[in-house]
């Protein structure tokens, strides 16, 4: 029975556009969303992208209610959302968790008013919240190649920087890296990758996309380096194998994506939890 | 900017050198920090002020002085890291807010945890003081730099360690690897024993003692003065906020010289975060 349905979900990809630009739309998130995330959680700042995920639920509820597109309106959005934070993080004593929190409320505020005014009323918003991978069109696929490109290509130029301020901010500065700039990029990176996910899990479920990779993958990572190479390949696979399954099964897109990659987790967990036992028994075995 | 009192030290030798203050002999160089009329502090509130304060290449310097007393909120008054809210600071004859290359300046700071959430090599830390505003992607020639100075501090043969797996002690002689790594000649080193017990304490001692024959001044905040005392060759003393004592260590009152034991009756104990462990 479940071989039948991954057979039949294996064939539909090459039958079916929307699916093929959906796996895409899938690895482009995949590969994007730990490539930032990991700098996000040696920030201790991993739930940034949930507060930016909020504030992109006011951009698209924009972009409904002014007919324009939504995806291009939640980046401006986003991106505002993000220096702001930055700002105001670097400007007063204000923490971050407030600052935050100020983020969630507001950006989901914001969304619930606006959408209350497009014509097309909170239907159409619902895909932008939890993912809708029928209804990534071509434009959109186009918008989220440039983004990730964009993305990937600034981590992989400022990599070391980017490292050396999530690390240590203050060596950092006392190095001469212009640190508020670079947590502003860095924000900037999160609010650009939000977009990009947001048709494939959504704006709400993206940050899990961002963090549980990273964490499945420090589990047995030995380095930084390692560490993001392996959540990156997490990332792709849970993604890839969550659209397979969510159309398989006839589930939403966005949830099944994140169930699995917890699934992943947790297999990890348990398995680095057994081997950690079993060294433990060899070393004791050994004396 | 001025290269005043710098030289190149990419690839700094681990000597063994037994602690001496020989290098007190030579003559000293050019003025590597200077102050004046400096108050530094946080949110606009002085914790630290000094009325004028020169630093000269080739010093070794005991910052000295009670919890709460100014010494750490100094150090980072020399490096712009906390509000300066009057006066001047130069740094190689450049005014600090406008130095634009550090890389002869090397950093320890007081209470850096050496390990964080996500998993890192003792390598990749000291890689991240190679970093430079003029050069911040230059890393791929820097293997040589990492290496030596994780030999000077006596960690080769964990280097490709995580950090977190290592002892407390281990974890403050990467990050001191990490300070050095980029070819310092001024070396700020907030408490480097702290939590550090006996054995690495004189690792780190002994690493010092060897890169000071090479010309490098040092500043370093120390509670008691511990293995290091025969490398140093001034102490500056604070008490709430202001120098006490500023001079030879031969000519330092003994008991100034352990006020770092004394409770501060305003200060409080100072937050005791990070690695805190013993080695």
């Amino acid at each position: 029975m479940g071989a039948v349905l991954l057979a039949n979900a294996i064939t539909a990809v090459f039958k079916y556009d929307f699916l093929q630009r959906a796996l895409v739309a899938a690895v482009l998130v995949g590969i994007t969303a730990p490539a930032v995330g990991i700098f996000l959680v040696q920030r201790r700042l991993a739930l940034i992208g949930d507060g930016l995920g909020h504030v992109a639920v006011t951009g698209v509820a924009l972009g409904l209610v002014v007919h324009r597109t939504p995806v291009l309106i939640a980046v401006i959005v986003a991106v505002l959302g993000a220096v702001a934070i930055e700002i105001v993080r670097a400007a007063s004593d204000t923490t971050g968790e407030i600052a935050l929190a100020v983020l969630f409320y507001g950006g989901i505020a914001g969304g619930v008013v606006l959408v209350s005014k497009a014509p097309s009323g909170s239907r159409n918003l619902t895909q932008y919240l939890f993912g809708s991978i029928t209804t990534t069109s071509n434009g959109d696929l186009v918008v989220f190649a440039v983004l990730a490109a964009v993305v990937l290509g600034v981590v992989l130029l400022l990599g070391p920087v980017l490292f050396a301020v999530s690390n240590d901010e203050e060596f950092a500065r006392a190095l001469g890296i212009p640190v508020i700039g670079i947590n502003i990029l860095l924000a900037t990176l999160t609010a650009l990758t939000v977009v990009v996910s947001m048709r494939v899990v959504g704006v709400l479920l993206v940050s899990a996309l961002m963090v549980v990779p990273v964490a499945t993958a420090q589990l047995f990572a030995g380095s930084f380096r390692s560490t993001c190479l392996y959540a990156v390949a997490v990332a792709v696979v849970s993604a890839v194998v969550g659209i397979v399954v969510s159309y398989a099964v006839d589930l939403p897109s966005g949830g099944t994506i994140v169930l699995v990659t917890i699934g992943f987790f947790v297999l990890a967990l348990v398995a680095s939890s057994l081997l950690r036992v079993m060294r433990a028994g060899a070393a004791h075995g050994g004396k | 900017m001025s290269d005043t009192g710098r030289k190149s030290q990419e690839h700094p030798d681990h000597s063994g050198h037994a602690h001496s203050r020989a290098h007190a002999c030579q003559p000293l160089g050019d003025v590597v920090i200077a102050v004046e009329g400096g108050r530094f502090g946080y949110g606009g509130h002085s914790s630290a002020s000094v009325a004028r304060l020169e630093i000269r290449s080739g010093e070794v310097i005991a910052l000295l002085g009670a919890n709460g007393s100014g010494k750490t909120t100094l150090m980072k008054g020399f490096l712009g890291l906390v509000d300066r809210i009057e006066g001047k600071v130069e740094l190689f004859g450049e005014p600090v807010e406008r130095l634009q290359d550090r890389s002869a300046i090397g950093y320890l700071p007081q209470r850096q945890s050496a390990a964080g959430p996500i998993p890192v090599t003792v390598n990749e830390l000291v890689r991240s003081g190679r970093l430079t505003r003029r050069n911040p992607l230059g890393l791929g020639r820097d293997d040589g730099a990492v290496q030596a100075a994780i030999a000077v501090v006596g960690l080769t043969a964990s280097a490709r360690k995580r950090v977190s797996t290592l002892s407390g002690g281990q974890q403050r002689r990467a990050l001191l690897a990490r300070a050095l790594v980029g070819g310092s000649q001024l070396l700020l080193l907030d408490e480097p024993f702290a939590g550090v017990d006996q054995a690495n304490q004189e690792a780190i001692a002994d690493a010092l003692d060897g890169l000071l024959h090479n010309g490098l001044t040092l500043v370093v905040v120390l509670h008691e003065l511990g293995p290091l005392e025969p490398l140093i060759t001034r102490v500056i003393v604070m008490d709430h906020g202001t120098i006490r004592f500023d001079g030879p260590i031969e000519q330092a009152p003994p008991e100034l010289l352990h006020m770092g034991h004394d409770h501060d009756p305003h200060g409080g104990p100072e937050p005791t975060q990070g690695i805190g462990l013993v080695g």
